[in-house]
């Protein structure tokens, strides 16, 4: 009988077996891209999302005035030309003449106009609203021009449009308030069906300004388990994926049939300490903190080796040598010597909160640098908090130290103002205030000549390192993974995946 | 009042209650729509953002009054409406649920067809060599987490067959009957055969117990070949746990697997509640968990009429 039951589960795998061959012998239509990713896009207002996903997708359905390419510079959109007025008071677009929302109605200054004013509008709630406040008035004089009048010069702006948070939607829809629920866009796709965390299908644009499109649509599939999309590829079933996890990534490469795409990400890793609390608001400590960690390892270790040890500038326009700020290299002796002078010369207990897989190695860096600060009598209780309650308490700058991965911009400017201006909107996050960090961020802003802008930002990440508010870590790999037959994909430190609109397939 | 009925007006209150609860804890969470949706970039908010936003989710009114809209909403067949999909919820739900109920099904099918048969051949067969196999096995099922089976099936299929069932792409039954199979087998299989291991195992302890029973003693005494004696006098009684722990197991599968359907990106009721819970769409958890909540209401009704039947010695509601 023991016997016929294993006979019986064999056969059962057999014909499952056999089924599954008469599905995989259905012929995939070649010239869609199958692709998946882990996380679902959260929404379709362009304005209003800020989920890495939900940006992923809006790139290929609306486009900004300008957007950037893969080396970080600003190149055209929907705006054909730009610049900057003498005084730096007026920026003026010059649309291209051409673009036309996937409906074949053409874009114009009006519909530019009509983007910006509801973005700035309080009650659409768009969180991007706080990088524009610096446009008091849009003019019109013609169709495909559009003149943005500043209250005070703001170099910056121009790389802050150049995110699809600025996406240009149509005046129609703005007034009939259907951006929310209906896309529109004038971007290389037009998204033909959207089924929340199972799949979404997009369809190339006919009318994109930009050019043809190879490729007849995308269909991505939410596979919430990355090791499952890692199989999907092995097996074919799916062309392209998205992955988040570097112990993921680091297997694409033993597939023969596999190619893996890795850019260093702008996003940064920093232990966040909290200045508002004891002993956390004494310098020493905090510099000692900083000289007691060991970054390098943490990247050996925590992240396998997938990452850069990094300052708190991660573009490499800006960025410094980190070999040049305070104490990158682990100095325990120092950093016990600066804990003896300290106010709190017998060591501490402190609290790290880190979300759950968020990013996936944020569990490991905790233990590593709990491990670290051991060595000067800093005892760590690592708290793992689901991503929506760390989040909370995060926004709060309710914790001691809290273990983060940060957003990155390609401007130091935006990156950096939400935390250490002193109006800026996550001061109580930071809780520093620094008057020549201020000061920096602020000259910053308003000078337009790049090399005076670099030194200026090499002084506020020297002076940010020295501070020690945070303990900046490292930059991570942003990945993603695709059969060897997909070609002509090229990937971005933004992450964004707007290169889909030139990659055909064999 | 006869049994049927009373036990279906208790259902209301059971519900009425578990909508208080799913009302409040999701509430008490940490965090809502609009931290699930922006993050930490939340804190870029202006206070008039911020209102307009909870407007927009409705979450801007006092929690009871939420809660009497929702109750009330109710009584008309509304269940709200999902900020996630921008779609009502029990249409949703409904969209969803064919795909659990069908899981639930085949691995029931799994587990039954598995477990009764080895749970039989090893109350025959006890405490010999075989039995000790079958216990071993039921065993390693019962304890192995279904993820590591889901991701071995999953690995073993992708690495040494060079196949998957097309993920993420569902297909119903009704559209491709096998391509819906193919994608179904496998998380069938995972569930079904953790949900076998314990078939098994009550099924071969009870067997044990009702073959020591007299009347069994009597039927071998009076003849009756042992293959009779084991399937027709033994088996319907010793099944009757069966029934109570399968009707358990298949409520909780209609709750979802949340972690099959995670790993086999399958669009079930669990991963439905659970990003429902990510995304902090309060309709939606409301609406899938008070779905939850009637579907276990009504297994458990089936299984205890199907005791009746079974044995007519129960008498159902005049205890």
């Amino acid at each position: 009988m023991h016997l016929t039951h294993t006979k019986r589960l064999l056969a059962g795998l057999a014909v499952a077996t056999a089924l599954g061959s008469v599905a995989l012998a259905v012929p995939a239509q070649a010239a869609d891209l199958r692709m998946a990713w882990a996380q679902d896009a959260t929404g379709l207002d362009p304005h209003k999302q800020t989920a890495f996903s939900s940006l992923r997708l809006l790139e290929l359905i609306y486009e900004p005035l300008v957007r950037l390419n893969p080396s970080l510079e600003v190149v055209p959109a929907v705006a054909e030309s730009w610049e900057f007025s003498e005084d730096g008071l007026t920026l003026t677009f010059k649309l291209d003449p051409e673009a036309q929302f996937s409906d074949g109605t053409p874009v114009t200054s009006e519909d530019v106009k009509a983007s910006f004013t509801r973005l700035l509008d309080e009650a659409t709630g768009a969180a991007a609203r706080s990088n524009f406040l610096s446009i008091e008035s849009i003019d019109t004089p013609d169709a495909t021009t559009a003149v943005f009048n500043l209250s005070q010069p703001d170099a910056p702006i121009l790389v802050a449009m150049a995110t699809i948070n600025a996406a240009i939607v149509p005046a129609s829809a703005v007034a009939a308030g259907t951006v929310e629920t209906t896309t529109l866009g004038s971007g290389p796709f037009t998204l033909e069906n959207w089924d929340p965390n199972s799949r979404v299908v997009l369809s190339t644009n006919e009318n994109w300004a930009g050019g043809d499109v190879p490729i007849d649509g995308i269909t991505i599939a939410v596979l919430p388990d990355e090791a499952a999309i890692l199989a999907s590829l092995r097996a074919g079933q799916i062309d392209f994926a998205l992955l988040n996890d570097p112990l993921v990534a680091t297997l694409v490469p033993n597939e023969p049939n596999l190619q893996l795409n890795r850019v260093p990400g702008l996003a940064y890793n920093v232990l966040q300490l909290q200045p508002a609390r004891p002993p956390m608001d004494d310098l020493k400590v905090r510099q000692a903190i900083s000289c007691a960690v060991n970054r390098q390892e943490i990247v050996d270790t925590a992240l396998i080796g997938e990452g850069e040890v990094t300052g708190p500038l991660t573009m490499p326009v800006y960025a410094s040598d980190p070999s040049t700020l305070f104490c990158y290299e682990q100095d325990v002796a120092k950093a016990k010597e600066l804990m003896a002078e300290s106010s709190a010369p017998d060591g501490f207990t402190a609290k790290v909160i880190a979300a759950t897989g968020e990013p996936p190695v944020a569990a490991s860096e905790a233990q590593v640098l709990q491990a670290q600060l051991a060595e000067i009598g800093i005892e760590l209780e690592i708290e793992m908090l689901e991503l929506n309650v760390y989040v909370d308490r995060w926004l709060a700058g309710d914790f001691d130290m809290a273990v983060a991965q940060n957003g990155g911009r390609p401007d130091p400017y935006p990156m950096y103002n939400r935390y250490f201006t002193k109006d800026g909107n996550l001061q109580n996050v930071s809780n520093f205030v620094d008057e020549e960090v201020h000061e920096l961020l602020e000259q910053g802003r308003v000078e337009t000549d790049v090399e005076k802008r670099k030194e200026i930002f090499q002084k506020f990440e020297a002076r940010l390192a020295e501070l020690s508010p945070w303990i900046w870590l490292s930059t991570s790999n942003t990945y993603t993974a695709q059969l060897k037959t997909v070609q002509g994909f090229e990937p971005s430190p933004t992450g964004t995946l707007f290169s889909l609109s030139n990659v055909s397939i064999d | 009042m006869n049994y049927l009925t009373q036990r279906l007006l208790t259902f209301p209150l059971i519900l009425l209650g578990v909508s208080v609860l799913v009302f409040v804890a999701i509430r008490m969470v940490p965090g809502d729509a609009i931290t699930a949706m922006l993050g930490t970039e939340a804190g870029l908010l202006t206070p008039a953002q911020r209102s307009a936003l909870a407007e927009y989710f409705g979450i801007d009114q006092p929690v009871h009054i939420q809660y009497w809209r929702w109750l009330t909403g109710l009584f008309e067949g509304n269940f709200g409406i999902s900020s996630t999909y921008g779609r009502p919820v029990l249409e949703v739900i409904l969209e969803r649920f064919p795909l659990t109920l069908e899981l639930a099904l085949l691995s029931m099918v799994i587990a039954i067809a598995v477990g009764i048969p080895a749970g039989v051949f090893a109350a025959t067969h006890n405490e010999r060599t075989s039995d000790l196999a079958v216990r071993l096995f039921a065993m390693i099922g019962q304890s192995t987490p279904s993820f590591v089976f889901a991701l071995l099936i999953i690995y073993v299929l992708s690495v040494f067959f060079g196949y998957l069932p097309a993920m993420g792409t569902f297909t119903p039954l009704w559209v491709d009957p096998l391509a819906n199979l193919s994608q179904l087998i496998f998380p069938a299989i995972t569930l079904g055969l953790a949900f076998a291991a314990s078939v098994t195992r009550i099924s071969r302890s009870s067997m044990l117990d009702v073959l020591s029973d007299d009347y069994v003693r009597t039927a071998r005494s009076k003849g009756a070949s042992g293959r009779s004696v084991i399937w027709h006098h033994a088996l319907p009684n010793a099944v009757i746990p069966v029934v109570t722990l399968s009707g358990v197991e298949f409520g909780y599968l209609l709750g979802g697997a949340v972690i099959v359907e995670e790993i086999f990106a399958l669009p079930g009721i669990g991963r439905l509640v659970l990003d429902a819970i990510n995304q902090r769409d309060y309709a939606l958890v409301q609406g899938t968990v008070l779905f939850i909540a009637l579907n276990f209401l009504i297994v458990n009704l089936i299984v205890d009429l199907t005791y009746a039947a079974l044995d007519p010695r129960i008498r159902l509601g005049n205890k």
